[in-house]
């Protein structure tokens, strides 16, 4: 089977983001971008799938500005085989993004669709669960272990109470935990091969998908900073200090 | 306007984070709804009737639903979303499985932890790891939202709604719940407790938390986590506190052993006292804490469990 893997380009997990003094985004000229944490998680686990032998191709896709291409040859260079990439420079809500992947997965008819199950930069945690409801497949969110059976996948899943396992018929959509895996790091060599790896340029338009944003942002804005804190010598001072303050 | 939300429960007991999402769902104005999807619920939909505010409570029972797969919700909840205007559920792990199944199936947008409803169509939600606050006005003729259920009031008791049988249809795509394994814990819920004590790298092993835990029992707390704590196999990871696990808001937060990265401040900042103790002075998290105790926690916990002793806990 094929696997598909949408990857994200995002602002780097380390850097502090500042908001624009016009309340307007988030100031990203000149911040370091990388690929989304959960998508690194997502492309791994894919490769250690078709290192088992359960699947034969890897496609990564990725949807965004001229730049995401560097997110989709990180992939390549992990091991994805070939790359999608839908270039716009709109701003690109999940629903929209949904809409995208349905056209590529009918395009490509994969038999797993991994996607991370966040992004750290809207943190909005839908599109895997849009884009499950848009093809009619089943979802298991949140995963931490992965699962061949039969025809099916067994998935371990990360809720609120501990952990369920589900068996979702194939073809299915997973979308990745952080305990999932640990993302293997991209050697020299194959960052070279992954150069001459394809990548095949579309548009949202070459699917007739509209991605007009359906959520007008009308600010973004600092949230509340909270009161420089104290100090404390020792332990007793901190308890006298909590009693203090009514929380003890 | 109408307004449903969709209950969080076991089958057994309504989740306080319902709550906080019925009062999300009063800001709006208009009706608020309440659906109970599960197996045998009967005490979920009866306690769900008796939230202030509620007006009608939708009772589903069916096999299909017992863990309310987002498969079988959506079939569920399309089945009456022509009724309603908005449909909100608790951020929980159960929330964010199924909304945005619904939302793309109705063809919206998926609003997601919002942290605050300006009006019936503008609500603020935290993105980049709550570094930034977004306030968002939908343009869909109907909106379906995850609420955080720290940052709204939790909705008493009061009211008595009717409660009203409702069919569940076949669930849209073929998934089966195997198992479960839930961490057996006597502390109160990470999400709901009002103290929580967390530990950090600086744990240093599994049983060390026990020196945390020990303190927690004292102040009726909820032990919870660093992402590296949790993956260095300390504890289980629903214990982890963070961008990518639980976001609590207690009274009292008691970090111990953890720096402070961006992605656990994510998940407590709102919490109303924060206490640090960490040997490094540098450490992030002394910039968002009240009380700052520099020194090694595994001297200072022990005297913090002695004093708490002398203070009559």
């Amino acid at each position: 089977m094929k696997i598909l893997v949408p990857v994200k380009r995002v602002v780097d997990y380390n850097v502090k983001v500042r908001v624009k003094p016009d309340q307007s985004g988030v100031d990203l000229a000149n911040v370091k971008m990388s690929m989304n944490p959960f998508c690194e998680i997502a492309v791994e686990e894919a490769i250690r799938l078709k290192e088992k032998g359960l699947a034969e191709e890897i496609i990564a896709v990725s949807i965004g500005p001229a730049q995401a291409q560097e997110t989709i040859r990180t992939a390549l260079a992990m091991g994805a085989d070939r790359g999608v990439h839908v270039t716009t420079d709109a701003t690109v809500e999940p629903l929209a993004v949904a809409k995208i992947l349905k056209a590529v997965a009918e395009e490509e008819q994969p038999g797993l669709i991994i996607l991370g199950k966040q992004a750290i930069d809207d943190d909005t945690n839908a599109t895997g669960q849009m884009l499950a409801a848009l093809l009619g497949w089943p979802q298991a969110t949140f995963a931490s272990k992965v699962e061949k059976d039969g025809d099916a996948l067994n998935v371990t899943r990360e809720i609120d109470g501990g952990l369920q396992t589900l068996n979702v018929a194939l073809p299915a959509i997973v979308t990745t935990d952080l305990r999932l895996n640990e993302p293997r790091y991209a050697s020299l060599p194959n960052i070279m091969k992954a150069k001459r790896k394809p990548i095949d340029a579309k548009t949202p338009e070459d699917y007739g998908v509209d991605i007009t944003p359906r959520l007008e942002v009308l600010k973004v804005a600092e949230p509340p900073k909270r009161q420089a804190g104290v100090k404390v010598e020792s332990v007793a001072d901190l308890v006298a200090k909590l009693k203090n303050a009514g929380v003890l | 306007m109408t307004v449903l939300v969709i209950a969080e429960h076991d089958n057994a007991a309504l989740n306080d984070a319902t709550r906080a999402a019925v009062t999300a769902a009063q800001a709006m104005g208009g009706d608020v709804h309440v659906l109970v999807a599960g197996k045998g619920a009967k005490a979920v939909a009866d306690a769900a009737a008796k939230l202030d505010g509620v007006k009608t409570v939708l009772h589903a029972d069916a096999d299909a639903l017992d863990k309310r797969l987002a498969e079988a919700m959506e079939t569920l909840v399309l089945s009456i979303a022509d009724r309603y205007d908005a449909i909100l559920a608790p951020a929980t792990t159960g929330g964010k499985n199924f909304m945005p199944r619904i939302a793309a199936k109705l063809d919206v947008a998926m609003i997601s932890d919002i942290t605050s409803v300006e009006s019936a169509d503008t609500f603020v939600r935290p993105i980049y790891a709550g570094n930034a606050m977004m306030t968002v006005k939908s343009k869909d003729p109907k909106k379906v939202i995850t609420v955080r259920p720290t940052t709204f009031e939790k909705a008493g008791d009061g009211g008595s709604a009717s409660v009203e049988a409702l069919d569940a249809p076949a669930p849209a795509a073929a998934s089966k719940f195997v198992k479960e394994e839930l961490s057996k814990s006597d502390r109160p819920e990470l999400a709901q407790a009002k103290i929580v004590v967390s530990g950090g790298r600086g744990m240093g092993s599994g049983e060390n938390f026990a020196i945390i835990e020990k303190v927690a029992d004292k102040l009726g707390a909820a032990v919870g986590a660093s992402r590296a704590a949790v993956d260095a196999g300390f504890v289980p990871n629903d214990y982890q506190v963070g961008q990518t696990g639980k976001v609590v808001a207690p009274e009292l937060y008691i970090a111990v052993g953890i720096s402070g990265a961006i992605q656990h401040l994510a998940g407590m900042k709102d919490s109303k006292v924060i206490v640090a103790i960490n040997k490094d002075e540098e450490a992030p998290i002394f910039q968002v804490a009240d009380y700052g105790l520099v020194a090694d926690l595994f001297k200072a916990i022990p005297e913090l469990e002695e004093e708490l002793g002398k203070a009559g806990y």
